[in-house]
């Protein structure tokens, strides 16, 4: 009984209609990556352990499955309970090698590793890349960054906090990679953003 | 046997949700690479190849129970095609349907962009029986994925000068290349290339699916998509001499229709919303004749 008390959790807190949540989460995803920039509210649909926050635990849920090798970093692979929570509901394999990853989850944003280190997919198969879910604090209140590229009409402008020091200069290289390069989501409480590698970052507004 | 029984046992839009997962997996990759073609794993469809397997997929991998969804048959909601996947998506999504462009969320189409300008947060859905543009100039897929990773595309180029060089213009009607973002060149499926400038930065995302030959691209609202041509042969699009004989729209794209076999014909919009919409507000072409209520 002890045994069923402790792992209770990851049996628990996922979708409560996997087909209709798990649409409407795609949806959000779809439109964060079509619309970069463009803040996507979301729904806590999933109740994972934390540090995993409602956000990324139902994009885990609606992405990740049996096909999808899955990467951690350290805050989370060290977690017993997150990585049992993700095993049960996506039956996703985990990776310890960044470049085999489908899907990369980092709670702590400020300590991502470099961009280069994930699949970059190959010139013929750009799309065999990691897509990275990045926890970061919010996803406003940060130093003003510009956006522009396709998805958006003119510009977009976001501030998201808890990104690393060096991301402006990493994601420079990944879009000098194109089409190879790695695609981000920015999940916070409140919602996320997409950053596919076709958009260009500067600072200011 | 009660069919209602059996039809509750069909998961929500027809796919399973492992199939989902994969094709919407393909989706975000095709987004992120606006032009590339993405494989994926299609599935059979309850319909052959040739009838909008890939649309039907990528259609049914998007579809929630709150969208209202339009399907176009070369730019017809009447047609085969439209009404027997309009119907499909009824039955196994239960899904709001409409034949109004404005109200569509998501409008799947067979060959034609609709007249009416699509808006932001509209999904249109083609359906793509050749997604590979060099595929008749180079049948080797090894071949043509090598000529897109170095972004060759000379070949294509030659293509459009012999036609020029043959018929002293860019004789290619539908299917006609563009380029996507200056990177990716990509067959627009069979639309006429009266469409083509519809594309250009777009507010509506667009999806591509080929069933048969398992590939998905997509283009993302506001990306430039570009109809190859020279500086001296610049693209030009379809021009009519007579307007629409229902409607008497000008600017849109017309169907011939042969009346009798004494060479009687009549020129009617292609876009059966748009035409009966302007029929509605009062435009009358000439062979539009009386409505049913004066007949009477």
């Amino acid at each position: 009984m002890t045994a069923q008390a402790t792992h209770s959790s990851a049996f628990q807190g996922g979708f409560a209609n996997p087909v209709f949540d798990g649409q409407s989460v795609f949806r959000q995803v779809m439109n964060a990556l079509a619309r970069p920039g463009m803040k996507t509210a979301f729904d806590g649909l999933t109740e994972p352990p934390s540090p995993l926050i409602a956000t990324v635990g139902s994009i885990a849920a609606t992405l990740f499955d049996h096909d999808t090798k899955i990467w951690l970093d350290p805050v989370l692979s060290r977690n017993e309970a997150v990585a049992g929570w993700l095993t049960f509901h996506t039956s996703a394999p985990m990776t310890r090698q960044t470049l085999d990853a489908d899907f990369a989850v980092l709670a702590d944003g400020t300590a991502m590793p470099s961009l280069e280190s994930f699949a970059q997919g190959t010139q013929e198969y750009p799309d065999r890349s990691t897509t990275l879910i990045i926890q970061i604090e919010a996803l406003e209140g940060g130093r003003d960054l510009r956006l522009t590229g396709p998805g958006i009409k003119d510009f977009q402008t976001i501030a998201p906090q808890g990104l690393p020091e060096h991301f402006l200069e990493q994601w420079a290289g990944n879009r000098s990679r194109f089409p190879r390069g790695v695609d981000i989501i920015l999940a916070a409480g409140e919602g996320i953003i997409g950053l596919p590698r076709t958009v260009k970052i500067e600072i200011g507004s | 046997m009660n069919t209602h029984a059996q039809l509750a046992t069909y998961n929500f839009a027809y796919l399973d949700e492992q199939t989902k997962r994969m094709i919407r997996r393909a989706i975000l990759k095709a987004i992120a690479i606006p032009g590339y073609q993405v494989p994926f794993a299609s599935r059979e469809m309850p319909m052959p190849y040739g009838w909008g397997t890939g649309g039907v997929q990528v259609t049914a991998s998007v579809l929630g129970p709150d969208d209202t969804l339009k399907v176009i048959d070369q730019g017809a909601d009447d047609t085969t095609n439209a009404v027997s996947i309009r119907a499909f998506f009824q039955k196994v999504a239960n899904v709001a349907v409409t034949t109004s462009t404005a109200e569509a969320t998501i409008i799947q189409t067979r060959h034609r962009i609709p007249e009416e300008t699509l808006k932001e947060g509209q999904i249109l859905v083609y359906q793509v029986p050749i997604p590979e543009p060099l595929r008749f100039l180079e049948p080797r897929e090894t071949e043509t994925r090598k000529m897109h990773a170095l972004e060759e595309y000379g070949l294509m180029h030659v293509k459009l000068y012999e036609d020029i060089a043959k018929n002293g213009h860019i004789a290619t009607t539908y299917a006609y290349p563009v380029k996507v973002e200056g990177r990716y060149v990509m067959d627009p499926s069979p639309t006429p290339k009266f469409d083509n400038p519809k594309m250009h930065r777009s507010e509506a995302l667009q999806l591509f699916g080929a069933g048969r030959e398992k590939r998905i691209y997509a283009v993302p609202p506001y990306t430039d998509v570009v109809s190859l041509d020279f500086e001296d042969h610049p693209f030009e699009i379809q021009k009519f001499d007579e307007p629409c004989a229902l409607c008497g729209a000008r600017n849109v794209y017309l169907d011939e229709v042969i009346l009798n076999d004494k060479g009687g014909r009549m020129f009617v919009c292609s876009d059966t919303d748009h035409c009966e919409k302007r029929r509605a507000e009062g435009h009358v072409g000439h062979l539009a004749g009386e409505a049913p209520e004066t007949a009477q």
